[in-house]
C-alpha cells in the first residue's frame, strides 16, 4: 500500500517534470534532428564482410557474408499522445560495405518526446511501381530488371552447406498480393523516450541481426534455399523471419 | 606594430610594382598578346535520359565551352610526353572506344604498363577511376599517366613549360581560366572537362528499345535474356542466365557496378575468378585481404571495340571472356554471385553451364552495345 503511494507520488512528480520539460519544448518549436545508426550483427558479433571464419546462422548452417544490403523506408516517430511524424520521401539503402550508409539522419523533426519508432524493411509497394528512382532508390543491382521492383534485402556469401560451389544468394523482394514481403516494424524502445529539441540530436542505435533471417517461423537451410532471386514463398518466409526481432533498439544516446 | 605595418605596405607596394612590371613586359611583346578576359561560356552538357541523372560535378571545375575545347587539344597534345611522341590519345584512340588494341599499354620508352588501357566512356558516372579505383577524380587521375615512367614519362611542370612557349596555348588558357599563365592545375582541369563530355548513349541495343528503332536479331535477343538473367531468375527454375547484369548493371545503361544510391555514387569491386597474378588490384589500394584480386567493373559499352580484355588483356576475344565466366572461374576466389550454375544440358561445360549456342548468343548481344556514333563524333576527335 505504502509502496503504491510512493509510486504514485513518484509518478506524479515525474509527470510534473515531464510536463515542465514539454512546456520547454513547446516554447521551442524549431525542428530538430534525430540520427539512427544501424549496426549489422550476427548474434552477439558485429558483422564483418568476408570474415576469416564463417558465422553460425542459428538454423544449423554456417555462412561467410560477402555482401549485405537492405532498404529502410517510411520512418515514423510517434509521441505518447498519438501524434505521429512521418518523414517525407523516406528511403535509405543500408550497405554493410559503405560505413556512411549505416547512419541516417532524420531532419526537420518537430520537437517533442517520442515514444515509438516505426520503419519499413524494404520499399513500400507504391514506390516499387511508380515515383522517382533517385537517391537511395537509384536503379542498380538492388533493382530487378524483369520484375519491376526492388530487392528489399540482399545477402550474399558462401556456405559449406550450400550445394555446388557453395554460393548463397538471397535476394528478398516482392510487394504484390500473395507475395508481399514488405515488412513494417516498431522495435521496442524499452520505455525510453526519444527527446527531440533544438541543439539536441538523439542517436538511436539499432542492431540488425542477420541470424533472424534464418530462424523464426520458417528456418532457412542453405541445402534447399541458396539461390533466391524472386518474390514468392521463400522471400515471404524470410521476410516474416526478419520481421520478428531482427531490428532491435539497443540504446538511445544524447537523450 | 607600426614597423610591421610599414613592412606589409612595402611588400604590397613591391608586389604591385612587380605586377606592373610583368604587365608592361607583356605589353612590349605583342605576338601572343593577352586577350581581354572575356567570360567563359557554360558548356551545355546533355545527360541522356536513360543514364543516371544524379551525377555530381565538381563545383570548382564547371564545364565551359572554352575549357572543353582546350581539354580536347591537351588530350591530343604530344608535348605532354617526354619525347613529344605520345598524348593521352595514343593509348585512348577514339576509333577503338578510347583504347589502344594492345593487351598492355606501351609508353614512350617502349616499356609495357602492367595493365590494359581502359576505355574512356561515361566517366562522368565514375567516382573512382583506373582498374583498382586508385584515382578518386578525373582531375587527379590525369596526372598519373602523364608522369608515370611507363606511360608519358614527363613531369607535368615540364609539360606546362613547353605549352607556355607555344603560340597556341596561352590564349586558350586565358579564355578558359582567365590567365595566360599556364598552371598544372588548369591543365588537369581542362583534361577532366573534356573527358566528362565523352558520353556514349546511342548503342544499337539502346536504339532497339525505341519504338522506331532497329530490331535485334533472335540470337541477340536470346543473348540479352542471358545477359540480364541469373540462373533460376524470378523463381523460374528453368530460367537460364549468364549473371552478367549483377556486375555490369544494364538497368543504369552504364554496364558497370557504379551505384548512385549515395551522393556522388559509389564503386563496387569484384573478384571475377581469374587466376591470380602478381597484380592484386584493389588490394594494392586498400591493403585489405578480402580485396585481393578485386577490380573495378569496366563498362561493357563498345566492348566489341576494346579487345583485348581484362585488367591485363589476357583474353583476345569476347568468346574467350565468356568461356572464362562459363568454364574457368576459380570457385575459391570468385564472388559468389558468379558461382550459381544453370542446370547442365548435354554438351555444356563448367560452372555456369551455358551451351555453345547460348555462349554465341551472349556474345551476339554484347556486340549490340557498340555505339558507332560515339567513335565518329567529331567533338571527340583529334583536332590537330
Amino acid at each position: 500500500m505504502k509502496f503504491l503511494k510512493y509510486t504514485a507520488l513518484f509518478l506524479a512528480l515525474f509527470s510534473l517534470s515531464a510536463t515542465v520539460t514539454s512546456c520547454d519544448d513547446d516554447d521551442n518549436t524549431n525542428p530538430a534532428a534525430v540520427n539512427i545508426e544501424f549496426e549489422n550483427v550476427v548474434g552477439s558479433n558485429t558483422l564483418e564482410l568476408n570474415s576469416a571464419t564463417p558465422y553460425a546462422t542459428g538454423a544449423g548452417d554456417q555462412i561467410t557474408v560477402t555482401a549485405f544490403r537492405y532498404f529502410i523506408s517510411n520512418v515514423k516517430l510517434k509521441k505518447a499522445d498519438g501524434t505521429e511524424w512521418a518523414q517525407p520521401e523516406s528511403y535509405y539503402l543500408i550497405d554493410q560495405a559503405l560505413p556512411a550508409s549505416k547512419k541516417i539522419s532524420l531532419t526537420d523533426v518537430p520537437p517533442g518526446d517520442y515514444t515509438s519508432l516505426t520503419f519499413t524493411i524494404g520499399v513500400d509497394s507504391a514506390r516499387n511501381v511508380a515515383g522517382a528512382q533517385t537517391g537511395a532508390l537509384s536503379k542498380g543491382n538492388m533493382f530487378w530488371d524483369w520484375n519491376t521492383g526492388y530487392v528489399f534485402m540482399k545477402l550474399e556469401g558462401r556456405s559449406p552447406q550450400a550445394p555446388g560451389a557453395g554460393a548463397v544468394i538471397l535476394h528478398v523482394g516482392g510487394f504484390r498480393k500473395g507475395e508481399n514481403a514488405v515488412r513494417t516494424v516498431t522495435p521496442t524502445l524499452n520505455n525510453s523516450v526519444i527527446r527531440v529539441h533544438e541543439g539536441h540530436t538523439p542517436e538511436i542505435h539499432v542492431k540488425a541481426d542477420i541470424q533472424k533471417m534464418f530462424v523464426g517461423s520458417t528456418p532457412i537451410r542453405f541445402s534447399s534455399v541458396n539461390n533466391l532471386m524472386a518474390a514468392g514463398t521463400n522471400a515471404v518466409n524470410i521476410s516474416k523471419n526478419y520481421e520478428n526481432g531482427m531490428f532491435v533498439v539497443d540504446r538511445i544516446q544524447g537523450n | 606594430m607600426a614597423l610591421s605595418i610599414t613592412r606589409r605596405y612595402r611588400a604590397l607596394l613591391a608586389s604591385a610594382l612587380l605586377m606592373l612590371g610583368v604587365a608592361s613586359c607583356e605589353d612590349k611583346t605583342p605576338p601572343p598578346s593577352e586577350p581581354a578576359v572575356t567570360p567563359t561560356t557554360p558548356y551545355n552538357l546533355q545527360l541522356p535520359s536513360q543514364l543516371p541523372q544524379s551525377v555530381v560535378l565538381p563545383t570548382n571545375n564547371p564545364l565551359t565551352v572554352e575549357g572543353v575545347d582546350l581539354g580536347r587539344k591537351l588530350f591530343y597534345e604530344v608535348k605532354l610526353s617526354s619525347n613529344n611522341t605520345m598524348s593521352c590519345g595514343s593509348c585512348h584512340q577514339q576509333s577503338k572506344a578510347f583504347t589502344d588494341g594492345r593487351a598492355k599499354a606501351i609508353g614512350v620508352d617502349g616499356i609495357a604498363h602492367k595493365r590494359n588501357a581502359m576505355s574512356l566512356v561515361n566517366l562522368l558516372w565514375e567516382p573512382n577511376l583506373n582498374w583498382d579505383g586508385a584515382a578518386t577524380g578525373l582531375e587527379t587521375q590525369a596526372r598519373v599517366p602523364i608522369e608515370n615512367p611507363v606511360e608519358m614519362h614527363q613531369r607535368l611542370t615540364s609539360g606546362v613549360a613547353k605549352l607556355q612557349q607555344t603560340a597556341l596555348y596561352p590564349p586558350l588558357f586565358a579564355a578558359a581560366f582567365g590567365s595566360s599563365t599556364i598552371t598544372e592545375e588548369n591543365v588537369l582541369k581542362a583534361l577532366a572537362q573534356f573527358e566528362r563530355t565523352l558520353i556514349s548513349s546511342n548503342s544499337r541495343y539502346e536504339q532497339s528499345l525505341l519504338p522506331t528503332g532497329p530490331k535485334l536479331t533472335q540470337d541477340e535477343l536470346k543473348g540479352k535474356v542471358l545477359f540480364f538473367n541469373h540462373p533460376g531468375e524470378a523463381g523460374n527454375t528453368s530460367a537460364r542466365g549468364g549473371s552478367c547484369d549483377h556486375c555490369h548493371n544494364g538497368n543504369t545503361f552504364l554496364f558497370t557496378s557504379t551505384s548512385f544510391t549515395t551522393p556522388g555514387g559509389n564503386t563496387q569491386y569484384f573478384n571475377n575468378g581469374l587466376a591470380l597474378s602478381s597484380d592484386l588490384g584493389r588490394f594494392g589500394v586498400t591493403g585489405v585481404a578480402s580485396d585481393r584480386g578485386k577490380f573495378r567493373v569496366p563498362s561493357l559499352r563498345n566492348i566489341a571495340l576494346t579487345a583485348p580484355y581484362m585488367h591485363d588483356g589476357r583474353f583476345q576475344t569476347l568468346e574467350e571472356v565468356v568461356d572464362h565466366y562459363n568454364e574457368h572461374v576459380d570457385a575459391n576466389t570468385a564472388d559468389p554471385i558468379l558461382l550459381v550454375s544453370n542446370p547442365q544440358i548435354n554438351g555444356s561445360l563448367g560452372a555456369l553451364g551455358l551451351t555453345a549456342t547460348e555462349k554465341r548468343q551472349l556474345v551476339a548481344f554484347l556486340r549490340t552495345l557498340t555505339d558507332s556514333t560515339f567513335i565518329k563524333d567529331p567533338r571527340f576527335s583529334n583536332p590537330f
